[in-house]
């Protein structure tokens, strides 16, 4: 097992630039997702480490060696794909032998007929590595089938097995559960997870789907416009994230935003209600509050310090309900999360009241970035709720 | 299911969900269709018929569709200074026979093969790289030399046919099986057709291949021509009948050397001349020379129509 480095790569198509100096490491069996919105460039990050792709500029290496000049199959990567790419033409046994035939044999042992005679040990060998690779995945039973035949999750197994058998440095996976239905997706997700904990090999995923991010990585790497946002756990992604548009990116339902500024005690307030407390910054600033639907709840009273919106729409998921609330006359929505029997008998168009619940509210900065809180009040006005 | 529809022609595919209902439209339909059959299916009609029949009957237009077959006298035969009694045939082995006998027409019917399976051999070995580079990799001037390919599908053959037999002839390749196949080799209609199906070949089942440790050529012959089988079926039934029946330009560089006559050529050997017509014989040897197409076609439609039908591999 080796990490895998990418030193200030850049890439641009024609005029266009797509990936602007990034630069990433990946440790050695960790489960790395880049996730973004589609254009952000996080699919040729991938195809240039998996070598499919030249970059424009910089370098790649995995382990101590570079790799720029080598070609896809010698860097021992494996890669699946969002349709799978399976061979139409082939059985799920042959797809799966296909790498071990192309690195394992010589060109006269992949003649037809003859071939299986001259190298009888060989064959018997990735025979025995593909049904092996088929236990682990459960696809036994596929191996005579050709992809056709398949359903799409199965296939999506005989993809990962294709990758699989020949036992890679990384698995390089381009949004493969995007063409699942929604039920297998998510239980895909956790088959992954395990799979990832039992193989202990390098992951590095690509998705646009926050969820799949959020649920399966060790490490997350938000990209944006060609630019690695923030790179870290999923945890740290979610709780505290250090630019807007990572905050709007990861999360659903979205993050609330409220413009706000702040004022000469320091603290951030949108109209009269004080939303956060803020380090030293200057007042009068111009920020965008942001507050997570679940750190909001409905407010008993007249509490101080609590918002007023219009109900306009309720998402009902069950366990949770979302509460789409108009505020400030309709100036922006907010979203606020309660559970089912707490809401009695709101119907829409009432107004409702809520407050912040707990945790922070994220406070960031006219160019969008994360303005840091200081550790104690900067005034003596106690924070709110 | 959807195969069997198409062929047995589409319309009567609503008809039935009314329940056999009449109607004007499909009434007109199926007589524009059958008149169209009727038009394309009439001269076989007769040259299977006239195969069958005597000269008498063919010149009297007596005898219906298969003729009385009642043994005629073969005037060749008695010229030959035979008995007469000898020289009685039946009309149907009489044709068939003379037709193999005057000429050598199975030398014929394996020029043809081995013509037209080496024109279509090589224009694949060519058209699949060609296409695959024109659809699949970037490199400077792509759009141009697509642009070319379909420029050359504007020239026409008969424009181009006197410089290139001089081209063949100062090589010394006149009267050659090299000088029937080589000016076929590229077939620039058969880039395009591979090319226009190879763009919907999905870029990452390429990626696949490459990362599975395939070389270009390898993806070439090992993916991409596997998936193709449908295209190049398609492509195989144009170029097979265009260079089977290609009367015009094997008459051009075969001039001297009968050995070396493709079946179409063979058909001369019946043209009017001093015997005078010999019209039974003549249409037995065009019935065998399109034979091998129509059983060809017999066997490969369902392939065929499956391979439209499918069309592509999702």
């Amino acid at each position: 097992m080796s990490a895998i480095h990418l030193d200030s790569i850049r890439k641009s198509f024609g005029e266009t630039p797509v990936l602007k100096n990034i630069d990433l490491s990946i440790r050695a069996g960790e489960f790395l997702t880049l996730v973004g919105p589609s254009g952000c460039g996080k699919s040729t990050l991938l195809r240039i480490l998996a070598g499919l792709e030249a970059p424009s500029a910089g370098s790649v290496s995995i382990g101590d060696r570079v790799v720029n000049g080598v070609r896809p199959a010698n860097r021992n990567l494996a890669m699946v794909f969002q349709s799978y790419a399976l061979y139409p033409h082939l059985s799920i046994e042959d797809n799966m032998m296909t790498p071990l035939r192309l690195r394992d044999l010589s060109t006269a042992g992949r003649l037809p007929w003859i071939g299986p005679l001259l190298a009888r040990e060989k064959y018997r060998e990735m025979r025995r590595q593909v049904e092996e690779t088929a236990r682990v995945l459960r696809i036994e039973p596929l191996l005579q089938r050709k992809p056709g035949q398949l359903s799409g999750g199965q296939r999506q197994r005989a993809a990962l097995g294709r990758a699989m058998v020949r036992k890679p440095v990384a698995f390089l996976m381009d949004e493969p559960l995007s063409n699942l239905d929604a039920a297998l997706r998510i239980h895909m997700r956790s088959e992954l997870a395990e799979l990832h904990r039992s193989l202990k090999t390098t992951f590095v995923y690509v998705t646009h789907d926050q969820a799949e991010a959020l649920t399966m990585s060790d490490r997350m790497a938000v990209m944006m416009d060609g630019d690695i946002l923030q790179l870290g756990a999923p945890d740290e992604i979610y709780n505290n994230p250090q630019d807007i548009r990572v905050a709007e990116f990861v999360g659903a339902p979205k993050i609330n935003l409220l413009p706000g500024v702040i004022d000469s005690a320091g603290q951030a307030r949108c109209g009269d209600v004080v939303l956060s407390r803020v380090g030293v910054g200057a007042a009068s600033e111009k920020v965008t509050i942001g507050l997570r639907p679940e750190h909001l709840e409905l407010a008993g009273g007249d509490e101080k310090g609590s918002l007023t919106g219009r109900l306009v729409h309720r998402e009902n998921l069950g366990a949770d309900l979302y509460l789409h609330l108009s505020v400030q006359d309709g100036a922006h929505r907010m979203v606020v999360r309660t559970a089912p029997h707490e809401i009695g008998r709101v119907s829409i168009g009432d107004d409702v009241r809520f407050v912040r619940k707990r945790g922070e509210a994220m406070v960031f900065g006219a160019d969008g970035k994360r303005i840091r809180l200081s550790e104690t009040p900067a005034a003596a006005v106690p924070e709110v709720a | 299911m959807t195969d069997m529809t198409l062929s047995s022609s589409a319309p009567s595919s609503t008809a039935r969900a009314d329940g056999y209902r009449f109607s004007v439209g499909e009434t007109l339909k199926h007589a524009v269709l059958i008149l169209g059959a009727l038009v394309v299916l009439l001269p076989f009609y007769v040259m299977v018929s006239y195969s069958l029949k005597s000269p008498a009957e063919i010149m009297q237009n007596t005898g219906g569709f298969f003729g009385a077959q009642e043994a005629f006298r073969d005037e060749y035969c008695v010229k030959l200074g035979k008995d007469v009694a000898d020289c009685m045939v039946t009309p149907v082995i009489y044709n068939y026979t003379t037709a193999f006998q005057k000429a050598p027409l199975l030398r014929y019917l394996l020029n043809g093969v081995i013509v037209t399976a080496s024109i279509f051999f090589i224009q694949v070995l060519v058209a699949l790289p060609c296409a695959y580079a024109l659809a699949k990799l970037r490199f400077w001037g792509r759009e141009a030399v697509f642009g070319l390919v379909l420029f050359c599908l504007l020239i026409p053959v008969h424009a181009i046919a006197l410089p290139l037999y001089i081209m063949l002839a100062k090589l010394g390749l006149t009267n050659t099986y090299a000088a029937l196949v080589i000016p076929w080799s590229i077939s620039v209609f058969g880039i395009f057709l591979m090319r226009q199906f190879f763009m919907t070949v999905p870029d990452d089942l390429i990626d696949a291949a490459r990362m599975d440790g395939m070389s270009e050529f390898s993806i070439i012959w090992n993916v991409m021509l596997p998936t193709a089988v449908p295209a190049l079926l398609a492509f195989a039934i144009f170029s097979v009948v265009a260079h089977w029946n290609d009367y015009f330009w094997p008459r051009i560089v075969i001039t001297g050397d009968r050995s070396l006559f493709t079946p179409p050529l063979g058909l001369r050997e019946f043209k009017g001349d001093a015997d005078g017509d010999n019209f039974g014989p003549m249409m037995a040897t065009a019935t065998i020379i399109v034979a091998p197409l129509i059983v060809a076609f017999l066997i490969a439609q369902r392939r065929f129509i499956e391979g439209i039908t499918l069309s592509g591999m999702k």
